[in-house]
């Protein structure tokens, strides 16, 4: 079976013709070509997939594309506004919370989804929050490190 | 495990009735957060005609607190379960288990229903289909021998839902909605010690809610797990400890251990000798559980650590 469905990513909007049983990543990797977010596990292990679904943390690999007809779709491409990076963005540029990159993206959103709904978290909020994401580098401190580099960059940028 | 999706058709209802009629059709299976279902539509554990899309029905999320009890829909995330301030006032036992389930992510989806009608987990059970078809399927999907006991005549399959422990100790019972209209069940009798068959759900039913009495007591739950920020219990113990005219009494449910969750016959009130009460009630849980090589963690660890927890929780209770 197939349906239309609506979906807003990374703010442009999109009419599309999906099978019932396609999965968000695929939807998004091979349709849209927005190859960010990642198949790692494939399983919801490993958090690579990590997108968010209108402002939460959603692991693409086990989403059908169906059950988010109607929703807003972000992803690591659509962070960078108008050529500047994002404040998560830079931070892990500038800070080494990337080394292979490829839980990169997955790590980002899953912060961008926390930083949404709080602005200053704490060590453990972070922690908390990126526990589903896996980094095999084992960069752990310094993403952590970024995430709090961004909160603390994006507050003074307020001020 | 890169396999693809199997064909099915997605129903969306948006109300219980549309839902009732759509799981009326020839293999028509429930969807909801889909955290589990879908890996295992990967792996070829399950080939539904049509999955029925729970998503959309706001009458399954709600969630009612009052002073005759509370009643909490089987929509309801796991995330906002986790967070609600009610839930963690009465019943912190759930609001801890919520918190401990999968990921944060997963929780952000996965479903109170979910959690408590979540499939059996086994080493030789969760895993693609090429690994079981060479290894001739098992007894609980498409084979005939169970691996794990295979002189055995039923599924050892451990049941590994975080929440069914919490809601037992708080006595919780469920609302179940089905084709002859609908029925309550007490939670503790929904389930039974088969893996292949663990809970009594027939076919075109499903779980609305699920209702608690005012708490008797202060509760809480531990799990011990492979990977600390994500993943299934190796065993799980909720405990609720109710203030008597005799002394205290605690009641305890476990997960992880057995195919089903189970509750702990614990006639005994505290003593006055608390060291010898906990070594009790340690030894009790030790002969409860029968854990199995359902997973690469050996049964004898689970057996030994969930007493541990048992009687540490208990002790932290009093």
């Amino acid at each position: 079976m197939k349906r239309i469905v609506n979906l807003n990513v990374n703010g442009r909007q999109v009419e599309d013709v999906v099978a019932d049983s396609l999965l968000l990543v695929d939807y998004l990797r091979d349709r849209q070509g927005l190859t960010g977010a990642k198949k790692g596990c494939d399983g919801g292990e490993c958090g690579a997939c990590t997108v968010l679904v209108d402002g939460r943390p959603r692991l693409a690999c086990i989403t059908l594309a169906a059950s988010v007809d109607g929703a807003k779709i972000e992803t690591i491409e659509g962070q960078a506004k108008n050529g500047r990076l994002s404040a998560l963005q830079r931070a892990f540029h500038e800070n080494l919370g990337t080394q292979c990159g490829f839980c990169t993206p997955g790590m980002i959103m899953a912060a961008e989804g926390l930083l949404k709904s709080n602005s200053d978290p704490t060590e453990d909020q972070i922690k908390t929050a990126l526990g589903g994401n896996l980094c095999r580098c084992t960069g752990y401190v310094k993403i952590i490190r970024s995430v709090q580099l961004a909160a603390r960059a994006t507050a003074e940028a307020t001020q | 495990m890169s396999e693809v999706m199997p064909d099915f058709q997605l129903a969306r209802p948006t109300t219980l009735d549309e839902a009732v009629v759509a799981l009326a059709t020839p293999e028509a299976r429930i969807i909801a957060g889909g955290t589990d279902l879908n890996v295992q539509l990967r792996m070829g554990l399950a080939a539904p005609a049509t999955l029925v899309d729970l998503s959309l029905i706001s009458a399954l999320k709600t969630l009612e607190s009052s002073t005759s009890g509370t009643r909490i829909g089987a929509g309801v995330t796991l995330a906002d379960l986790a967070s609600d301030e009610r839930v963690a006032a009465y019943y912190p036992a759930i609001t801890e288990a919520a918190a401990l389930v999968a990921g944060p992510t997963h929780r952000e989806v996965a479903t109170l229903g979910g959690n408590l009608c979540l499939d059996t987990r086994c080493l030789y059970y969760n895993q693609s289909h090429w690994w079981r078809k060479s290894n001739d399927y098992c007894l609980k999907y498409q084979g005939d021998i169970c691996h794990v006991a295979p002189k055995g005549n039923r599924c050892r399959a451990a049941y590994s839902g975080d929440l069914a422990p919490a809601l037992m100790v708080h006595d919780a019972r469920l609302e179940i909605i089905g084709p002859d209209g609908i029925r309550q069940v007490m939670l503790a009798d929904f389930y039974r010690e088969d893996g292949a068959d663990y809970i009594d759900l027939k076919p075109g039913e499903m779980v609305t809610a699920a209702v608690l009495p005012p708490p008797k007591g202060p509760s809480g739950y531990r799990k011990i797990r492979v990977r600390g920020a994500v993943d299934f219990p190796l065993a799980g113990v909720a405990v609720e400890a109710e203030e008597t005219k005799d002394g205290k009494r605690f009641t305890i449910a476990l997960t992880g251990t057995n195919s089903c969750p189970i509750m702990v016959d614990m006639p005994d009130v505290l003593t006055d000798d608390p060291n010898a009460f906990f070594a009790n009630l340690n030894k009790a849980v030790q002969k409860a559980v029968s854990p199995q090589r359902t997973t690469t963690i050996a049964p004898h660890y689970r057996r030994l650590s969930i007493a541990a927890m048992a009687a540490r929780l208990a002790r932290e209770l009093v």
